[in-house]
């Protein structure tokens, strides 16, 4: 009799031990602890913040360590608690402007109020593995503070060009108006720009990134300038109905991108520049750069009514952007397909069967 | 196989709500249910949440049930058909730690029932519920993949290109060669995918006296067949529908008019076929019923 393929309770049971053992690894080894990883894989820590749209980076650090470092099983971690949280009501806007800014450059202009700011970042170093971090040295030597250069905010780079009339008018927002909510909503289409950039912002980084990229290798065509690009704390602010005024809840690190782009005009509109905007928990520019491209080709189609480039298309960006969703659907083909394979398989017999029954009543002609 | 028992000993999981959902969710769950079964066969729009299972693994299903179960409820969670399958016994775990519910294998004692790519072969009785999971809700998509231009084409039943397709097939195949997700026309509106059950089943869709419930989670959409309605597999005056048969019966309890799985038994292409539907073959064989039943041994 045939031991049938289909597993059991026990067989899930023992799995997953396993997987808890493989996860601990060599027990020789000291156990990563939860603050290790937000401490010290804290750009780790943001990914896994923003894709799965919840600012806790010690929730977050957690999830790292249960899915032993992959990033796309963390954020689904993450996402599968938030569902479980109430909704007790939305923040007041984040005001960018007033952020205390740790890092904050620009690729337009050489020098401007508030100054080019370089903060901790990757640019410029060589990447050369530092054998020294092996060798498990010395903490590295505090960095040198200078004091803040006013109050430590900077204007927006972009009111400058504001200023002069030559960025595109965003459209103001009504009093009271709520934005989109795809957590709490189901995603229709045509999406607005506030429901696409809440889906850009909790969106895969590669996929971002590579549709990003696609628009600067001519799939929808930008000439996208780096206006500003700045990171550092911002307050966020909360009503509470029953005060009915905005108290302050903290503050959470954000990334803020603004990418100019140049718009040649219509006839009802002078040429100008436009804005691609992304923002994200923490420091994470790749992303916020690519949300920004994106965001720019998704408005060029909606100005246009047409979408030529993978980028510009709003159903494949927003459908294809969370990872979560593709990755649980990609590996749903692991599960057993046999009764649907069973069906595919008497339709090819039978498929066979009817040609070789024609070409048996050829020969026989 | 006694009675229904509950796997994980009762009791729901510290720190979260009856059935993992909060109230709130399973009212809003349940709106979408009810225009579902109000407009039979047209897909509603909801606001599918996370879940702690991965999408495409039955999260719609999983919400829908999440939104129906009651404490008295009794659950049976079939994947391919059987109850052992391991994310039919991941599910049905689920529901037993957050919800403390009785779960049943048995077809008959069962008040809901979510199954992935089959329906039971014991006919369904009024008062059950029958929760499909579903991974891709648009019959259309294959054939547009943008959902602006397929919910166009439901609001104007305008299902030429389903046929199109259909017809297409016949000339180059000589057969409608859709042996799963066969595309359904519910209560003579709209044109509905059964999810991905082999065509075999589709027939047990009609006039059925169970509310047949769809949930997708990924692509956020919930519909529905109310009890006793008319639901038509597509097809042609000259190339009627037909389902699958086997040219054998059942190994284990020689059954001829189930569905059955194909085994391979060894490396010399050797096989064997048994039914898909786990609880219908152990019944039959409780019953006497096997392949040398009714001949002497």
């Amino acid at each position: 009799m045939y031991v049938a393929v289909k597993g059991g309770e026990r067989a899930i049971d023992n799995a997953h031990r396993w997987l808890a053992e493989r996860r601990r690894g060599d027990r020789a080894v000291p156990e990563l602890s939860v603050a290790q990883v937000e401490e010290q894989l804290g750009l780790a820590v943001d990914r896994v913040m923003n894709e799965g749209s919840c600012f806790d980076p010690g929730l977050a650090a957690l999830a790292l360590k249960q899915a032993r470092g992959d990033v796309v099983e963390a954020a689904f971690l993450l996402r599968a608690y938030r569902t479980t949280l109430p909704r007790f009501g939305y923040s007041e806007p984040v005001d960018t402007g007033a952020m205390l800014v740790q890092r904050r450059i620009s690729a337009t202009y050489k020098d401007l109020p508030g100054g080019q700011i370089l903060g901790p970042t990757f640019d410029y170093t060589h990447r050369l593995l530092d054998f020294c971090l092996m060798a498990e040295g010395e903490a590295p030597a505090p960095a040198p503070e200078a004091p803040p250069e006013g109050d430590g905010t900077s204007p927006h780079v972009l009111s400058i060009l504001d200023r002069e009339g030559l960025m595109q008018q965003e459209e103001p927002g009504t009093a009271g108006e709520r934005t989109a909510d795809l957590t709490r909503e189901p995603l229709l289409f045509p999406a607005d720009r506030d429901l696409w950039l809440q889906g850009l912002s909790r969106g895969d980084e590669g996929f971002l990134l590579a549709l990003g990229y696609s628009t600067q290798r001519g799939f929808g065509s930008t000439h996208p300038f780096v206006g500003e690009l700045r990171m550092g704390e911002v307050a966020v602010e909360f009503v509470p109905e029953e005060l009915g005024f905005a108290v302050e809840l903290g503050t959470v690190p954000v990334t803020e991108c603004e990418m100019v782009n140049q718009f040649t005009g219509s006839r009802s509109e002078p040429p100008q520049f436009t804005r691609g905007y992304g923002l994200a928990f923490g420091h994470a520019e790749r992303r916020a750069m690519s949300m920004a491209l994106v965001d720019r080709a998704l408005r060029e189609a909606q100005a246009t009514g047409e979408a030529t480039a993978p980028a510009q298309d709003q159903e494949f960006v927003l459908y294809h952007a969370d990872n979560v969703q593709a990755s649980g659907f990609v590996e749903h083909l692991k599960l057993p397909h046999y009764v649907d394979f069973q069906g595919e398989l008497e339709n090819i017999r039978r498929l066979r069967a009817m040609t070789a029954g024609e070409s048996n009543a050829e020969a026989a002609q | 196989m006694s009675a229904a028992t509950n796997i994980d000993g009762g009791g729901t999981l510290a720190g979260y709500n009856f059935a993992y959902l909060d109230e709130q969710t399973k009212r809003m769950i349940r709106r979408a249910l009810l225009k579902a079964v109000a407009i039979p066969g047209y897909q509603v729009p909801f606001a599918s949440r996370d879940m702690p299972l991965p999408y495409g693994w039955g999260t719609g299903g999983i919400q829908v049930t999440a939104a129906c179960i009651g404490q008295e409820d009794v659950l049976k969670v079939i994947d391919q058909g059987a109850d052992d399958t391991t994310n039919a016994v991941s599910i049905r775990r689920f529901f037993a730690t957050t919800a403390g519910v009785a779960t049943t294998e048995r077809t008959v004692e069962a008040s809901i029932i979510q199954t992935r790519h089959r329906i039971p072969e014991k006919p369904l009785t009024e008062g059950q519920i029958l929760v499909y999971q579903v991974p891709i809700p648009e019959p259309l998509r294959f054939l547009e993949p943008r959902e602006r231009e397929t919910r166009k084409l439901h609001a104007l039943a305008d299902y030429g290109v389903m046929h199109v397709r259909l017809y297409e097939d016949i000339a180059r195949l000589g057969r409608i060669a859709t042996s799963y997700s066969y595309p359904v026309l519910v209560n003579d509106r709209y044109v509905m995918s059964p999810s991905p059950i082999p065509k075999f089943d589709n027939p047990k869709m009609h006039m059925n006296p169970a509310l047949q419930l769809f949930g997708a989670g990924r692509e956020k959409r919930i519909y529905a067949i109310p009890p006793f309605t008319k639901v038509v597999s597509l097809d042609f005056e000259d190339h009627p529908f037909e389902i699958q048969k086997w040219d054998e019966p059942c190994a284990i309890c020689g059954a001829t008019g189930s569905y059955l799985d194909e085994v391979v038994t060894d490396d010399a292409g050797n096989r064997m076929f048994c039914c898909s539907d786990t609880d219908h073959c152990a019944e039959r064989v409780a019953a006497g019923e096997g392949p040398g039943a009714g001949e002497s041994r």
